[in-house]
């Protein structure tokens, strides 16, 4: 019996593009349903009432939430093809330890820069920029994260890659000056067709973010 | 060779419970050390340079921090015992959703009712956690434990923070009895279990802290 695979997503978000990588990399075929956030599907607010929220996978008609959480789910199942975390428990912990810094420290401070300004913007850049190195750090001279193979905690961060032109631009610096091994690790990560064919464009995603912030009222 | 398993941890911390909950039901020797938070040890600043947080488990000199990433990594290396993570990879992924929704919500609400919150905005925190306490009420059904029989992820995600809710139902703040009536019972059948008794305070014990604190600040 085939499988039924179904990304409830938004075109732009970090997070559905994460599940997207990942079903990219098992080569799962699936099918995607754009969410119109500010007019949310019955299906999404069925399989998601708890936090109403994109991306949910539905496989065979069972909802799995949170970007992460769909992500190892993905890995469990289509286990044959393409293992996204390590084998070793200890390495494990630690690709999910960082995608935990991540979600907390990272996108936080990313999504200050677009929505506040002056001070408080100047205060969310240097807290992005050094979340960067630090991941910068823990990347060192290797080629992906976990060592020679792409993997989650490459799959964690590659989506922001999308919306550095936008935090740049807002947040008035350059993130090949401040991170060039984080650039050149991205570069990397683009090479592979399930990273560049998931990733949005960075300028599309730029216009919807400014277009978000007129409807916000944060200009 | 033996294992050697340290955790840095605080008393009072319902992060370090669940940790130290774990370790008991898989029958884990460990060394256990308390820290203060205001003086911390130079080996927690070196073992979670990052967060500078507690609890951290130290297996064989190796840290791994953030209690969930820390139950994964326990469940994974001893797991010949106790399993804490349902085997089926979809059970999975809902139990782990349930205990991120502790950490996104319920964590959050356990900080305002003893930040001193008082009148409407109480009351609406009360709502607040109430409302969601229900949701785990339908999640837990009419099993004795989130986890079935045995205690699993979400059982030790929620039982620290639900203990210190029953405190608050000692001082009279709120009835959890009359507001989420399937919680206080399973409070109790968690307790009865040697591995969570012998691990964390009770209620009865927290409450007696409190008393204890409010005391010495009026003097």
């Amino acid at each position: 019996m085939a499988d039924e695979v179904i990304l409830l997503d938004g075109f732009a978000s970090i997070f559905g593009m994460r599940v997207r990588v990942a079903l990219a990399e098992k080569a799962i075929k699936y099918e995607y349903r754009e969410e119109d956030l500010r007019n949310k599907s019955q299906l999404l607010l069925k399989m998601n009432p708890i936090h109403k929220k994109i991306p949910v996978l539905i496989h065979n008609g069972k909802p799995v939430c949170e970007s992460l959480i769909i992500v190892q789910y993905i890995d469990e199942v289509w286990k044959d093809k393409a293992p996204l975390l390590p084998s070793d428990p200890y390495q494990r912990a630690q690709a999910r330890f960082w995608a935990d810094f991540i979600d907390k420290k990272l996108y936080d401070a990313g999504r200050k820069i677009w929505i506040t300004k002056g001070e408080e913007l100047q205060a969310a850049k240097k807290e992005f920029i050094e979340s960067l190195k630090v991941l910068e750090g823990e990347l060192g001279d290797k080629p992906y994260f976990m060592g020679e193979r792409f993997g989650f905690l490459d799959i964690a961060l590659i989506t922001f890659y999308t919306w550095f032109h936008a935090y740049e631009t807002l947040g008035n610096f350059s993130m090949e000056a401040e991170c060039p091994k984080l650039i050149s690790w991205a570069k990397r990560c683009l090479q592979k067709e399930s990273v560049s064919k998931s990733l949005a464009d960075q300028k599309k995603a730029y216009e919807y973010l400014l277009e978000m912030k007129k409807r916000l009222g944060v200009e | 060779m033996a294992d050697e398993v340290v955790l840095l941890d605080y008393w009072l911390s319902p992060y370090g419970m669940r940790l130290r909950i774990a370790l008991a039901l898989k029958g884990i020797e460990y060394e256990r050390k308390e820290e203060e938070l205001n003086n911390k040890s130079p080996l927690l600043l070196q073992s979670n340079p990052v967060h500078k947080k507690v609890p951290v488990l130290i297996h064989n000199g190796k840290p791994i921090c953030e209690s969930v990433v820390a139950l994964q990594y326990i469940d994974e290396v001893w797991k010949d015992k106790a399993p804490l993570f349902p085997s089926d990879p979809y059970l999975r992924s809902q139990a782990k959703f349930w205990a991120d929704y502790v950490d996104k919500t319920i964590s959050g609400f356990a900080r305002k009712l003893w930040s001193g919150a008082k009148g409407e905005e109480m009351e609406a925190v009360k709502k607040d956690l109430f409302d969601c306490l229900r949701l785990f009420e339908g999640e837990l059904g009419d099993k004795p434990f989130f986890g079935g029989e045995t205690l699993g992820l979400v059982d030790l995600a929620l039982l620290p923070f639900a203990s210190w809710f029953s405190v608050h139902d000692k001082f009279g703040t709120f009835s959890l009895e009359a507001e989420c009536p399937k919680i206080p019972p399973w409070v109790k059948r968690c307790f009865q279990m040697e591995s969570v008794s012998e691990s964390v305070p009770s209620s009865d014990q927290l409450y007696d802290y409190v008393v204890k604190m409010r005391n010495s600040r009026q003097e």
